[in-house]
């Protein structure tokens, strides 16, 4: 069962995306949303060692033995996490202040693993980069979407872009209970997006 | 007093889970009940301590003389996850009741965020052996409260009529939510 290359993107885009669907992920993915810009910095540094690790992965698929393949995914994983936390902190100090710890914690994101083990390790190089872009692509989405949501509950703004009086924010959103309660939220007005979308005879299955 | 302290603050102050964001994994896994939360407490009270250890040591003794602190991300989760085989090939031999006790859990932990994240904590917060240790235990403590208590709230949950769209993660995270700002209560105790 192979899937063309626009399924591979839709699915990690949409239908499989893996915060809002899969819910993989959880921590950073409440960790790092308190604005909308760091939500897609650590969205987009995710992606870069997802792709990294899936173009190795695949090519290293016929050279690594069966038994210890999983350690040496995480090393791979574990590389490219080392590379983009140097890059961030050399190029974006202020970012790799508020990310934190969340920056080396991208090597135990179950998503990454997921992917090598799940994709990479069967698939041919092209199509793991493919699956390992629409992942997290599909993560950046997610993050972006929760950071814009908490970041105008919380503070008016969107981007830092001032779209009302911070006064009238509530701080809530942007502390840890607002993280838990906004992707409850959106989750569930997913579901229940996904119901409608059903019941309206829009079965075309991806 | 240090002690004190530290264990106030990663129990109830900072706790892991609810104001640090770590383990959530489990938090949504394995929180569907009272018995299988305290497993995994168990489970990552003990590999949590014994890792802090060796990260630690490693840390001060290899680390930091070779000046070689960029790979301490690798260096880290390659110790944590063959400690993590390492106890679990122990216990089948020594205990084989705590084994079957910790046994599913065990693997888990080498993908939970809780013992990297300590790991990194400890390096970042500069605390000697002893404090990393406490540090440790007291997460530990802290991450089982919150499963537990989390547990508590999912039973009793599972027994409500809810609409088809808020039912299991969507309720579980506002759940979580709530209990959050209820930890936040703590905020202040110690800075």
């Amino acid at each position: 069962m192979k899937d063309s290359g626009y399924t591979i993107i839709v699915k990690g885009l949409v239908t499989q995306n893996p915060v809002l669907v899969l819910t993989l992920g959880m921590c950073p993915t409440l960790a790092t949303t308190t604005s909308a810009l760091n939500g897609m910095s650590m969205g987009l540094a995710t992606l870069l060692v997802l792709l990294g690790s899936n173009i190795v992965v695949s090519l290293l698929k016929n050279i690594i033995s069966d038994k210890i393949r999983i350690p040496a995914y995480v090393v791979v994983i574990a590389t490219f996490v080392s590379v983009i936390d140097m890059l961030i902190h050399a190029n974006f100090p202020a970012l790799h202040e508020s990310l934190g710890i969340f920056i080396p914690l991208i090597v135990v994101n179950c998503i990454v693993l997921g992917r090598a083990e799940a994709f990479a390790s069967k698939n041919n190089v092209f199509r793991s980069a493919l699956d390992g872009l629409a992942m997290g692509l599909g993560f950046t989405l997610a993050l972006t979407l929760l950071g814009v949501i908490r970041e105008l509950l919380g503070s008016g703004k969107i981007f830092g872009l001032v779209i009302y009086s911070e006064h009238y924010g509530a701080l809530l959103f942007v502390l840890a209970p607002g993280a838990f309660i906004t992707l409850g939220f959106l989750i569930s007005f997913l579901n229940k997006l996904k119901k409608t979308l059903t019941l309206k005879g829009n079965k075309n299955h991806l | 007093m240090t002690y004190i302290l530290i264990f106030i603050s990663a129990v109830f102050v900072n706790n892991i889970v609810f104001s640090q964001f770590l383990g959530i994994c489990p938090l949504l896994g394995v929180s569907r009940k009272i018995n299988t939360a305290l497993g995994m407490t168990a489970a990552v009270a003990f590999v949590l301590t014994l890792s802090t250890i060796f990260t630690y040591t490693v840390q001060k003794l290899v680390l930091q003389p070779f000046h070689v602190e960029f790979l301490r991300t690798i260096t880290f989760v390659l110790i944590i996850a063959s400690l993590v085989q390492l106890v679990e090939i122990v216990l089948k031999k020594v205990s084989h009741s705590i084994y079957h006790a910790l046994g599913i859990y065990l693997p888990l932990i080498t993908t939970n965020c809780v013992i990297l994240g300590v790991a990194l904590l400890v390096v970042k917060g500069d605390f000697n052996l002893i404090e990393s240790v406490v540090f440790a235990i007291s997460t530990a403590i802290g991450f089982g409260m919150a499963l537990v208590i989390f547990a508590g709230i999912r039973e009793q949950l599972s027994l409500l009529k809810l609409p088809k769209s808020m039912d299991g993660i969507p309720t579980a995270l506002i759940a979580a939510g709530l209990l959050a700002m209820a930890f936040m209560g703590f905020a202040g105790i110690v800075k």
